[in-house]
């Protein structure tokens, strides 16, 4: 028999309801102290925006994760926005041919920082099965990327386990970390201003 | 009347004689071959022509025929004749060394994509195209990806250990 609505509402089977829990800090009478960048951490985590770039089947398990069911927006992205400027991760679904290349690079060129990139299924990590003329073997020929998600295609389980693998980054990312020398370094390697 | 193969290979001889050969059914489809030099005069006759009327270029592409010296490369017209509903194919040779054809856009405006692809993939060279550039693949590609001389894979991978796939 289906649950009642009320059990998902009300909580009404007493299993415990994670809420995000506060930063370390030192809290008093009125007033409570953390770092700043634990506090930007644990905003941008839970907010993130993703971009959704999908090319091919990846694509539907991703149309799948955003649903109802498996419901990314559980984890804050409920707001996928189709402007890479607005956006903070780029979500690359799919086979990546050759001539599609410079348009993952633009897309990602277009985006404001800080911003991250998740490589989801085996042809945008390595090229997948198309070990061919015509298809890039794996987006970080061209860009950066943060998490690899394995699987022809990843179920929508492997696809959140690599959205959270991404906000553990994001979480703990220090916030100069940007400006850094190595970070620079990396951009440089690509070729990236 | 209907037109069958018979009738179509009875016309082309009358008008071409001995230069179009090798007639073939396979499967009662009609497909013949040509000269290149005589393909635009070969095609504007089955379009003219009030029995044969082939006014529909439904596909054209070329085929690689490495081991055939001086007719490594194929370029095949698939042509449909609307009124009648039949088919058939088309073919001219050409050595890879020189790979000009002449161009069927002037009779079929559709050839123009399609000898445009069969150029990015096979390098022939359609002479007197208005346009005759890649289409499908990268402007920077430098060869011709389905002529066999080349090896499936890509060849810019770095990261593949050739003894992980046992060669």
């Amino acid at each position: 028999m289906a649950r009642p609505v009320q059990y998902n509402v009300k909580n009404e089977g007493g299993k415990p309801i994670q809420v995000v829990g506060a930063p370390e800090g030192f809290s008093g009478e009125g007033f409570f102290t953390a770092k700043l960048s634990d506090v930007v951490g644990l905003a941008r985590k839970n907010s993130i925006w993703p971009l959704p770039f999908a090319t091919s089947c990846c694509g539907i398990e991703f149309m799948a994760t955003m649903a109802s069911h498996y419901d990314l927006s559980r984890f804050g992205a409920e707001r996928v926005g189709f402007s890479p400027r607005q956006c903070d991760l780029l979500m690359v679904m799919g086979t990546i041919a050759k001539k599609m290349g410079p348009v993952v690079r633009q897309v990602y060129l277009q985006m404001a920082e800080p911003r991250w990139v998740l490589s989801v299924g085996a042809c945008a990590s390595s090229g997948g099965i198309f070990d061919t003329y015509s298809v890039l073997q794996g987006i970080d020929q061209i860009i950066p990327v943060d998490v690899y998600v394995p699987g022809c295609p990843p179920r929508p389980e492997a696809i959140i386990d690599g959205f959270m693998k991404i906000q553990e980054l994001v979480g703990k990312e220090s916030i100069r970390r940007r400006n850094g020398e190595q970070y620079k370094q990396l951009m440089e390697s690509y070729g990236i201003q | 009347m209907e037109l069958t193969n018979d009738i179509i290979k009875q016309r082309l001889a009358e008008k071409f004689g001995d230069q179009v050969s090798r007639f073939e059914e396979t499967y009662g489809m009609l497909s013949f071959e040509a000269p290149k030099e005589l393909n635009l005069k070969v095609l504007q006759f089955l379009f003219d022509d009030e029995v044969l009327q082939f006014r529909f270029l439904t596909d054209l592409c070329a085929v690689n025929y490495p081991d055939d010296k001086g007719r490594e490369l194929a370029v095949v017209y698939h042509l449909h004749n609307l009124v009648n509903n039949v088919r058939l194919r088309f073919k001219v040779f050409t050595p890879v060394e020189t790979p000009d054809v002449f161009s069927a856009t002037a009779i079929h405006a559709g050839a123009n994509w399609m000898e445009r692809e069969t150029y990015d993939f096979f390098g022939v060279n359609f002479v007197g195209h208005p346009n005759l550039k890649r289409i499908l693949n990268v402007d920077e590609m430098d060869y011709f990806p389905l002529r066999k001389e080349y090896p499936l894979e890509d060849q810019t991978r770095i990261d593949k250990d050739d003894a992980m796939f046992g060669r």
